[in-house]
């Protein structure tokens, strides 16, 4: 289910060039504003869950989920070059796999390497709070990067529609619908990280079992639709 | 015998005579297909969803705010300030400027269409100034829409009309500069990327992640009694530097934390830095058209 091959030409298309400024560029604003806070504030363990699960889980994971995700495939359906892959004895759900491992690895790596820094230097992981919301980055970046590669290969528009789940359901509809919540992949991940870290600092809408439920099937769904998806891929022209 | 079979044949070429259209005419054109463009207009019936959905969203709250207006009885002005709007709307806005920006800029690189354009009687500066005003002009549509659905309403609804008529006005400015420095912002970095893809990330990854690291900071800052700091940090991202110049001088209410927005001394800084972002995107517009494509 993996393919070497793949998982190279899939990290070029995301890492090579510019495309990765917006991948370096995210984390590092992440550690700037943690030592900017630091030398603020200095140690607060309520400031330091504040902007890790605002900025974040909130901001930084999704926004890396959307373009590592969709970045996997979605150019390459976009500008037809997928026909090349497809036509090689490669199955399909294979690609397909793989590209999930090759966008988790870089959302992981690219979200949850800064939490943890960010987490040391705004109060050195008291109460647990930097191990909290890496665990929780780390997992949200399996449930993100499944969704958007599916995303991917149904729609030309995903990034629109990925950025509209991760900003405009997750945050405006998270914070004014308490309904909208359960189905949220950010509070999936807090459930883990107020696990770790305690209720007091971080604090979830859903239990722990529901959300590890609903985490496992939402990656193993949307990954299992994304293969058959491109097994039956019509290569529109551009509109 | 050779100079008895040669023969030149008039197969009926003829030449144009009719009347050259030119330059103007041609900026025209481009102007006015990417501001249809930027609404689906001539395109196909799915890429019209997106931009119709966002505008019909944009529109929708101000409806309810108008229909809310009337309907409680005794009421003397709209619940909301024009000025505040487009703060309150600010993602789709964003998702507006993400989604239409690189359709309109992107794909003439990709294509490798940019050298087309040149074969035509344009520069590079007619081409880079239609786009953009095609992209300020959609946008404009999109943010002064609902004011005018909120100062319809507001008239029919018989709010006092020297007030009203004075906030309309200056929410038109302030979403006048909003278009102004957000199309800047989103053709720079649509045209910097022939991925269509990439291009509304890196777009909307402008707006966002400022916007959420400036919030998180100011939200630090006034927790720690800090609120000195709050009116300059606003000056690191764009939909902060819009509420900062009309808080400062278009008597807008800022939604900086505590409402600590900068004062007419600070938002001339504000209104340098907005119009510096403005002429340094058509700049780099202009020096990125340099060679493109070719």
């Amino acid at each position: 289910m993996y393919n070497p091959t793949v998982a190279r030409l899939t990290y070029r298309a995301l890492l090579g060039r510019r495309r990765a400024l917006i991948l370096f560029a995210l984390p590092a604003l992440l550690v700037l504003i943690a030592v900017a806070v630091r030398a603020l504030t200095g140690v607060d363990d309520k400031v330091a869950a504040d902007l890790l699960g605002g900025f974040a889980l909130a901001t930084m994971v999704p926004l890396i989920g959307v373009i590592a995700g969709t970045g996997a495939i979605g150019p390459e359906i976009d500008d037809g070059s997928i026909v090349y892959l497809l036509s090689k004895p490669v199955k399909r759900p294979t690609i397909i796999m793989t590209k999930l491992i090759v966008a988790i690895a870089v959302t992981m790596v690219f979200s949850a390497v800064p939490t943890l820094i960010a987490g040391f230097i705004l109060n050195g992981n008291g109460q647990q709070i930097a191990i909290a919301y890496t665990v929780a980055a780390l997992v949200a970046s399996i449930a993100y990067s499944a969704l958007f590669l599916l995303l991917g290969t149904v729609s030309r528009h995903a990034v629109v529609f990925g950025l509209v789940y991760a900003l405009v359901w997750e945050s405006l509809f998270g914070s004014l619908v308490e309904g909208a919540k359960t189905l949220s992949v950010q509070q999936w991940a807090l459930a883990l990280a107020e696990k770790i870290s305690g209720e007091d600092t971080v604090s979830s809408a859903v239990s722990l079992p529901t959300a590890g439920i609903l985490l496992a099937v939402v990656t193993v769904a949307a990954t299992a639709y994304a293969g058959q998806k491109l097994r039956r891929l019509t290569l529109a022209g551009e509109e | 015998m050779a100079e008895t079979s040669t023969r030149i044949h008039n197969i009926g070429y003829r030449s144009y005579e009719g009347s050259r259209l030119g330059r103007a005419y041609a900026r025209r054109s481009l102007y006015s297909q990417s501001l249809r463009g930027a609404y689906g207009l001539g395109r196909s019936a799915k890429s019209k969803v997106l931009p119709m959905l966002l505008f019909a969203v944009m529109c929708l709250p101000a409806a309810i705010i108008v229909a809310v207006a009337i309907a409680v009885p005794g009421s003397k002005d709209l619940p909301l300030k024009y000025t505040s709007y487009a703060l309150y709307l600010q993602m789709v806005i964003g998702l507006y400027l993400a989604s239409q920006a690189p359709q309109s800029v992107s794909r003439d690189l990709r294509f490798k269409t940019v050298p087309l354009y040149f074969s035509r009687p344009i520069e590079r500066v007619d081409y880079v100034v239609a786009k953009y005003a095609a992209m300020v002009s959609a946008l404009f549509i999109l943010t002064a829409a609902p004011l005018l659905v909120m100062y319809i309403g507001a008239l029919l609804a018989k709010f006092d009309f020297a007030d009203q008529t004075k906030g309309f006005a200056q929410g038109m400015v302030s979403v006048l500069l909003l278009s102004l420095l957000f199309g800047g912002i989103g053709l720079v970095m649509a045209a910097l990327t022939p991925r269509r893809g990439f291009g509304v990330a890196a777009v909307i990854a402008l707006l966002v992640i400022p916007y959420g690291a400036v919030t998180a900071v100011q939200g630090v800052a006034y927790g720690t009694d800090n609120t000195g700091a709050i009116e300059w940090m606003g000056l690191f991202s764009p939909i902060t530097l819009i509420d900062g110049v009309q808080t400062a001088f278009l008597g807008a209410t800022s939604a900086f934390p505590g409402g600590y927005g900068p004062s007419a001394g600070t938002g001339v800084v504000y209104l340098l830095v907005v119009f510096a972002l403005i002429a340094g995107s058509y700049a780099a517009l202009m020096s990125r058209y340099r060679k493109a494509g070719l």
